[in-house]
């Protein structure tokens, strides 16, 4: 490890507390419905949409109303984007003359994109049209995170109101979203990232006569654009296959650092937009200092690990003291590899500037715990906080028993069915993750694998872990294209996402209806150092307890096998 | 559900007309604008002919051009298969590979920069470490029949440092280092 590699990581960090403030007020502001400085140019547009839409937007909907339209409006788009990718050689802008996908793939990448996970289980520069790339997938990028931007607002308000029999409106929530947030930003984006080098045409390819008189056909496409949202919305699906560690992805190191802190930022700002939603930004500041702790360790760990030759590296001879470099751009090294890898699947973004599958055994671990833990830690957008705020709910509850007292989170009695939703929330990605990874190791999915021994089971709970999380990052040697894992995963992502969504809003709405009472000396604080711990304390464990025996079964059991396979 | 037809019907044509076709449209417009030469891939023009992209390595093999790092794009640079290997830690493939590879510059792999025999995420990184492009230097200089000086000269004129002293490792990439070899070879003839 060196100094620089620790500055990387501690400039980052303390980026993310300076910005989280200004985005979780605007965002604030947004979907309270206040005037920004953006709202001259964007409430024709928006008003526009409405009436067209027919959307009475202060007509507000209850927990269940505004579930129903979350799932209409997803299905929607899965089946729109599920009818582009098959019919992409029928549709424009296929300079390349690609096929339309095959329908499993098409499956699997349609609620892929839907469900913000963006696993693919195909290779972009090879299989997807520019009109896919942009009509179909990036789209996806956009109302994805959007929507998961608006659960997190209709959570926070859960608490903010009293006796309130809704939650907002699902329409506006979403079209907020998209005009006032991620827009606007993707737009300056994409220009700093073209100007940086990253192509953005509707060329077919570049083609090169290289200086040793091959031929190399580059290829190029709208990449820019996609680039700028992929990140923004913690989608992560690339647009070439080796995702941002391709250079026309992520062209040099501070755009590697832009891109990592537009990871963050939508998550590390909704704290502090619901801080101040309930009233006391405190609260807000106390979720994101257990995200810190949570990230700190993580990074650390990773960041140790990769500064290591791997048992191959060592058993072939080679010198240990560039660290593992396998899978790893020298633009790079190794500290900003650790630290991409741990941002992206603490948010669920999914995204790689290097490749997991070749890390060391215990900086694999890290990813991989990140996803099993629900990606908590600053999270997708709104995804990640909702998350948290269910193991907060639970955290009050055990502190509650610990004590003998009723418990209540800002002022909200936590009773009996908001536990029970909050450990069906809970419960949800570790049974998918858990049923596909025996499902596949049993046989079904052990042709897909690549590499043999431990590493290979890795591989496989790797791949249901990033699904169940909606993450979409891969223990990439896996062939995930046969029917066991497309719809396999399909039906992972769609647990992770719509089996913690629902429950979400469920206790959002029964929250929304409770009153208010006032903190009395009984109350447990919930912005102190205590809760904080607790709170990251209380996710390691349900993590550890859950997935204790699948880790021994791969990374732990690669770690101290001794041996090559 | 019906009552949220019209909406999610309505609400997912706009937002595919607005972000898949107005947002990346005008973007592909603005950066053919202002960055032509990067919207288009930051060709290399010598001669009137693409030699290359300033951003994407390609694969060198003779004794002439510094050699950069193990490809999985494709056969090896494929700009349209970027790859990494994917090898995990104790994977005997990846040993295996290493060894190998390692053949190819007639030292004991462990005299060699280590990046030299590891793949890359992309398959395409253009870059490899001072250390690696030095070690390296006296096999191109005796190719090209010039002193060793020269061609470490150039490579240190072509050490990129990180940016702001933190950002970014420091690297030589091997595309421009190869191309002012061939030039100052053209030029002393």
């Amino acid at each position: 490890m060196t100094l620089e590699g620790w500055i990387i990581i501690l400039v980052f960090t303390g980026l993310i507390a300076l910005i989280a403030r200004p985005v979780g007020l605007y965002l604030a502001a947004v979907y309270g419905g206040e005037r920004t400085w953006l709202t001259p140019v964007l409430r024709p547009v928006e008003t526009a949409f409405y009436a067209a839409a027919g959307v009475k937007p202060q007509d507000e909907q209850g927990w269940r109303g505004y579930a129903a339209a979350l799932v209409t409006f997803s299905l929607a788009c899965t089946l729109l984007l599920f009818a582009i990718l098959r019919l992409q050689h029928l549709l424009p802008w296929n300079p390349q003359g690609f096929d339309g996908v095959a329908s499993g793939v098409a499956m699997n990448t349609a609620i892929s994109f839907v469900t913000n996970t963006n696993w693919q289980a195909y290779a972009g520069e090879s299989t997807m049209s520019h009109f896919s790339q942009m009509v179909g997938l990036t789209v996806q990028n956009f109302v994805s995170a959007a929507v998961g931007i608006a659960v997190a607002i209709a959570f926070a308000r859960g608490f903010a109101r009293k006796g309130a029999g809704t939650l907002g409106n699902f329409w506006v929530d979403l079209t907020r979203g998209v005009l006032y947030v991620l827009l606007p930003v993707c737009i300056v984006l994409t220009l700093i990232y073209i100007a940086s080098g990253m192509p953005q045409t509707l060329a077919r390819s570049l083609p090169v006569t290289t200086l040793e008189g091959g031929t190399q056909d580059v290829a190029v496409g709208p990449v820019a654009s996609q680039i700028a949202i992929k990140m923004f919305g913690t989608n992560g699906g690339g647009f070439f296959n080796a995702n941002a560690a391709h250079p026309f992805e992520n062209p040099g190191a501070l755009i590697n650092l832009l891109q990592m802190l537009t990871i963050f930022a939508i998550g590390a700002g909704l704290c502090i937009t619901f801080g101040r939603m309930v009233g006391d930004e405190r609260q807000g500041w106390a979720i994101l200092a257990a995200m810190g702790v949570l990230f700190i360790i993580g990074v650390g760990l990773a960041y140790w690990a990769e500064t290591h030759a791997t048992p191959a590296m060592l058993a072939a001879g080679l010198d240990p003291a560039s660290g593992n470099m396998e899978g790893k751009e020298t633009r790079f090294g190794t500290a900003a590899s650790a630290l991409f890898a741990v941002v992206t699947t603490a948010a669920s973004c999914g995204a790689v500037n290097a490749m997991h599958d070749s890390f060391t055994a215990p900086g694999g671990i890290i990813p991989l715990v990140n996803m099993l833990v629900g990606e908590v830690v600053v999270g997708g957008v709104g995804a990640g906080f909702y998350g948290m705020l269910v193991f907060a709910i639970l955290t009050i509850f055990i502190a509650g028993l610990m004590v003998g007292r009723t418990p209540a989170y800002l002022g909200k009695k936590i009773e009996a069915r908001e536990v029970k939703l909050a450990v069906l929330a809970i419960l949800a990605s570790p049974l998918a993750i858990l049923v596909g990874t025996a499902l596949a190791a049993s046989g079904l999915g052990t042709s897909g694998v690549q590499d043999a021994g431990p590493h290979g089971f890795t591989e496989m709970f790797y791949a249901f872990a990033s699904a169940a999380g909606n993450n979409g990052s891969a223990f990439a040697g896996l062939t995930a294209t046969s029917d066991f894992y497309t719809y396999g995963q399909a039906a992972a992502m769609l647990i992770g996402r719509f089996l913690i969504i629902i429950p979400a809003l469920a206790i959002a709405g029964s929250l929304a209806a409770k009153p208010i009472a006032p903190p009395s000396a009984g109350s447990f604080p919930t912005t102190g150092p205590l809760f904080v711990g607790l709170l990251a304390f209380i996710i390691l464990i349900v993590g550890a307890l859950t997935f204790f025996p699948a880790l021994a079964l791969g990374p732990l059991a690669e770690a101290t096998a001794g041996k090559l396979f | 559900m019906l009552s949220h037809l019209r909406p999610a019907l309505v609400m997912t044509l706009l937002f595919t007309l607005l972000t898949g076709l107005a947002y990346p449209l005008a973007m592909t417009g603005l950066g053919q604008m202002l960055f032509p030469a990067q919207a288009n891939g930051s060709a290399i023009v010598r001669n009137g002919a693409v030699v290359g992209s300033s951003l994407i390595g390609q694969s060198f093999t003779s004794d002439r051009y510094v050699w950069g790092r193990p490809s999985a794009a494709g056969a090896g640079y494929d700009g349209r298969a970027s790859s990494g290997s994917n090898l995990g830690p104790t994977s005997q493939v990846l040993a295996d590979r290493i060894v190998a590879d390692a053949g190819r510059y007639g030292v004991p792999s462990s005299e060699i920069p280590s990046e030299l025999l590891t793949a890359s995420a992309s398959g395409l990184d253009p870059h490899i470490s001072p250390r690696a492009a030095l070690f390296q230097a006296g096999r191109v200089a005796a190719a090209r029949s010039i002193p060793v000086s020269d061609v470490e000269t150039l490579i240190a004129q072509y050490t990129e440092q990180p940016a702001l002293g933190v950002f970014g490792e420091p690297r030589v990439n091997i595309l421009a280092l190869n191309l002012a070899l061939d030039e100052r070879s053209a030029t002393a003839r």
